[in-house]
């Protein structure tokens, strides 16, 4: 790049949570006026890097530089202060407020104490502006929550560029949810913006999109910064490479035999996501779903639950287009297993037994009532089955760890006695120990004859626990292919639509 | 007896034993004794079966602002179908019935239209606080109680009233219908994440609006014993009596989120509201300074509630 002193340069950023280091003395070197990319698979330590250098988090060691100064933000507001503004993959605009309320917001213009709308407009109109060459068309008084999700998205970025002096952007994922269209004119804004001498942090998977916006590149791979350059001298197989590891276990043959197919979809497209889904899934068969964030796998599981609606194709349960609510899947043998055990999976506020039974309580019915008895049995039996790690059936879910939570969670399924389990992410958020036993118990329910269709975004989990893995990218279902000889980097590069 | 401590009702009980000690302490010749207790018990029944229905609502993430209205219409409907001549049974049943479907109504708008119940029911508290006016001519309806005045009279010496024995048997039955019952536990897992609920199964609406029309059910109810107190069906009776019920949920260790609150919690958070009134009158402190505590102790024995959770 040029010789001039860099925009922003990291030196040795280390960061744990508790026990759990995330970052390993990271060094990261960003230029004035380009656009630098930065790559990794979940869990890689994007967030975190990202939390630290818009003063979310502070760095445990190392330290940061903005143009030349110390820069160690106190917080969000005072990175915001020296000119660092990100832009989240999930947007925090006020949805009942108008577009130049929102560009302002938190640093509205003040006359003698009152609101001067005029400037507020005036600061607005400038920072959109700046996204485009003069062809804004977005009205400054339009409601933010009637505008699109591309439009809503240049209202966050003009408000991160109204604040003094923005000299380094950031963007996380900013086209998850971006059309093709919308996604030309977000890569027309960066270019002008960084004609302009601005800084871009660019996060995605999408290594096409890397391809055509990015001037240079950093991967991270498990808190470490494993490789960067110039992204014209480097191709999407290096970076698959510099993602996934070099020593990717590569997938061997199962010695199962799977038998009737229990669950068939022809088709199915949801309102948004998926577009377009088909697979077969067979009795003591694990099936993987292999896709990134917002390819529309989780949509996929909750159309097939009945959770969404499915706009068109068929959902089959061993043959029968049934009913497709959550009460009739069960009914049918199918279970779900939620990606977010917080706010869907779990009622936290209740106790391991009333959580574990709660889909099926016939069996725990005599003479019309509830027995607290066979409820303590039932769910006395499946903490011993799966080892969970709780004082007894009474504790608070609340209480235990996210591993214990989870198994809580897929004990549910287990009690229910379903025939086919959607897994989405079964493994995210919980200890390694916890990880090997659900692994384990997933082979087991499928030699029980269970069918499991499994999401992750963890492609080795997959690699490793699948008979046959289908990629989706961008909505759309790839067909499903026997892991032999499959390893991480052929499924991260199609993924990634590389 | 950790586990005990953490019992919701545990915070309120104590409450109540030391405010019925202060005011017997404060006013020793009046304040205890089993006439007073009595007294007190009977002027509890009618917030205390209305709470009852609170109770399920709450539970559920839900509130009903509209049930001082209903005890109101139920009065005057009970009235006026004795000054009918068409005899008690049928002037009970349909009293209970009108806000049945009234409650039912609620539900469904709640649940099926996705109205928010807090605006749902500021409506139909207006709406039926009108019906009952209009059916009553705008007027106190005076009709022979045929009997129904027995239920909240006292017997001889200290023996319990009838309508304070039906409270207790509510009670006890709401407490069965919650702890022991598929219908409870469905109330108690949409109150606590109704994502879960419906991942799990539970048809969450038709809940919604069985609960709604239960709380209507029980504000019925409370509306027939509110008429044998009156003896007249009174349009522009019980207005905030929606606001006693929930104080009386909140103080017992309910949540307005929903999941959490008692049967029994609900059930001192009642009387404990009695009894702070009724010790006042004793004392001879005027009703401002009644209203001053009630006030201190909602808010406290929430505080306190949070800070135990913690």
């Amino acid at each position: 790049m040029s010789g001039s002193a860099p925009r922003l340069t990291a030196r040795g950023v280390a960061k744990s949570f508790g026990a759990t280091p995330v970052l390993h003395a990271v060094s990261l070197e960003l230029a004035v006026g380009s656009v630098h990319a930065m790559l990794g698979e979940n869990g890689a330590g994007k967030s975190t890097l990202l939390k630290i250098l818009a003063g979310v988090e502070r760095p445990d060691a190392g330290s940061l530089e903005l143009d030349g100064a110390a820069y160690a933000p106190s917080g969000p507001l005072d990175a915001r202060a020296r000119g660092v503004a990100i832009v989240h993959q999930e947007l925090s605009l006020c949805a009942h407020l108008g577009v130049a309320e929102n560009i302002v917001l938190g640093s509205e213009p003040r006359r003698f104490g009152w609101l001067s709308r005029r400037e507020a407009n005036l600061r607005a109109e400038r920072a959109l502006a700046l996204l485009s060459d003069g062809g804004t068309t977005l009205p400054l008084d339009a409601r933010v929550g009637a505008l699109s999700a591309a439009e809503q998205q240049l209202v966050e970025i003009a408000r991160a560029l109204a604040h003094d002096d923005c000299r380094l952007l950031i963007l996380d994922e900013p086209t998850s949810s971006l059309g093709h269209a919308d996604v030309e004119r977000l890569f027309a804004t960066l270019s002008a913006l960084r004609e302009r001498g601005l800084t871009i942090l660019y996060v995605s998977h999408f290594l096409d999109e890397i391809r055509r916006i990015a001037d240079r590149y950093t991967v991270l791979r498990d808190g470490r910064e494993v490789a960067s350059g110039a992204v014209r001298d480097t191709t999407n197989e290096a970076l698959v490479t510099a993602m996934a590891g070099e020593a990717v276990e590569v997938g061997t043959a199962r010695a199962r035999s799977p038998g009737e197919v229990v669950l068939s979809l022809h088709e199915v497209r949801g309102a948004r996501l998926p577009k377009a889904a088909s697979l077969e899934l067979r009795r003591g068969e694990v099936l993987g779903i292999a896709g990134l964030m917002g390819s529309g796998r989780t949509e996929l599981l909750r159309a097939v639950f009945g959770l969404d609606r499915v706009r068109s194709g068929r959902v089959r349960v061993r043959g029968l287009v049934g009913e497709a609510t959550p009460r009739a899947r069960l009914a049918q043998g199918v279970g779900l297993l939620s990606e977010d055990r917080a706010r869907e999976g779990l009622a936290l506020g209740l106790s391991v037994a009333k959580n574990l039974t709660l889909s099926r309580l016939k069996p725990l019915l005599r003479r019309g009532f509830l027995s607290q008895r066979a409820e303590h049995d039932a769910a006395a039996f499946w903490i011993a089955r799966l080892g969970i790690r709780a004082r007894g059936p009474d504790q608070r879910v609340r209480e235990l760890s996210g591993g214990n939570q989870q198994k809580i969670a897929v004990a549910r399924l287990l009690y229910h006695d379903v025939d086919v389990l959607l897994l989405d992410e079964p493994t995210r958020g919980i200890d390694v120990r916890s990880r090997a036993e659900l692994h384990e118990l997933i082979g087991e329910l499928c030699a029980e004859g269970k069918a499991v269709l499994i999401v992750s975004s963890h492609f080795d989990e997959l690699i490793a626990l699948c008979d046959r893995v289908a990629v989706m990218h961008k909505g759309v279902l790839g067909p499903a292919r026997s892991v032999s000889g499959l390893d991480e980097r052929a499924l991260l590069q199609e993924a990634a639509g590389a | 007896m950790k586990e005990l401590l953490r019992r919701s009702w545990v915070g309120p009980l104590a409450a109540l034993v030391a405010v019925y000690a202060l005011f017997s302490v404060l006013a020793p010749a009046t304040f205890p004794g089993g006439v007073n207790l009595t007294t007190m018990l009977r002027q509890t029944a009618v917030v205390a079966v209305s709470s009852l229905g609170m109770t399920f609502v709450i539970l559920l993430g839900g509130i009903d602002l509209s049930i001082g209205s209903a005890v109101a219409l139920t009065s005057v409907v009970v009235a006026r179908v004795l000054q009918s001549g068409a005899g008690v049974v049928a002037a009970v049943t349909l009293g209970v019935l009108a806000t049945v479907v009234t409650g039912w109504l609620n539900g469904v708008l709640a649940a099926r239209g996705k109205i928010t119940p807090f605006i749902v029911t500021l409506g139909s508290m207006s709406v039926l606080r009108g019906v009952a006016k209009g059916l009553a001519g705008e007027q106190k309806i005076d009709a022979d109680p045929h009997g129904l005045e027995h239920l909240m009279t006292a017997g001889a010496g200290a023996a319990l009233p009838a309508g304070v024995w039906l409270t207790l048997a509510l009670a006890v039955a709401a407490a069965i219908v919650l702890h022991f019952t598929v219908f409870g536990r469905h109330v108690l897992a949409i109150g606590s994440n109704e994502n879960t609920a419906r991942l799990c199964g539970i048809p969450v609406e038709r809940v919604v609006v069985a609960v709604y029309a239960l709380c209507g059910a029980l504000t019925g109810v409370a509306g027939v014993l509110e008429f044998s107190t009156l003896t007249v069906g009174d349009p522009t009776d019980s207005i905030g009596l929606e606001l006693e019920a929930i104080a009386a949920v909140v103080i017992g260790g309910g949540s307005l989120a929903g999941g959490q609150g008692s049967v029994a919690g609900t059930l001192l958070g009642a009387l404990l509201m009695t009894v702070i009134k009724t010790g006042c009158t004793h004392v001879g402190l005027p009703n401002w300074v009644q209203e001053i505590l009630t006030g201190v102790i909602i808010v406290v024995a929430v505080g306190i509630d949070r800070l135990r959770r913690r």
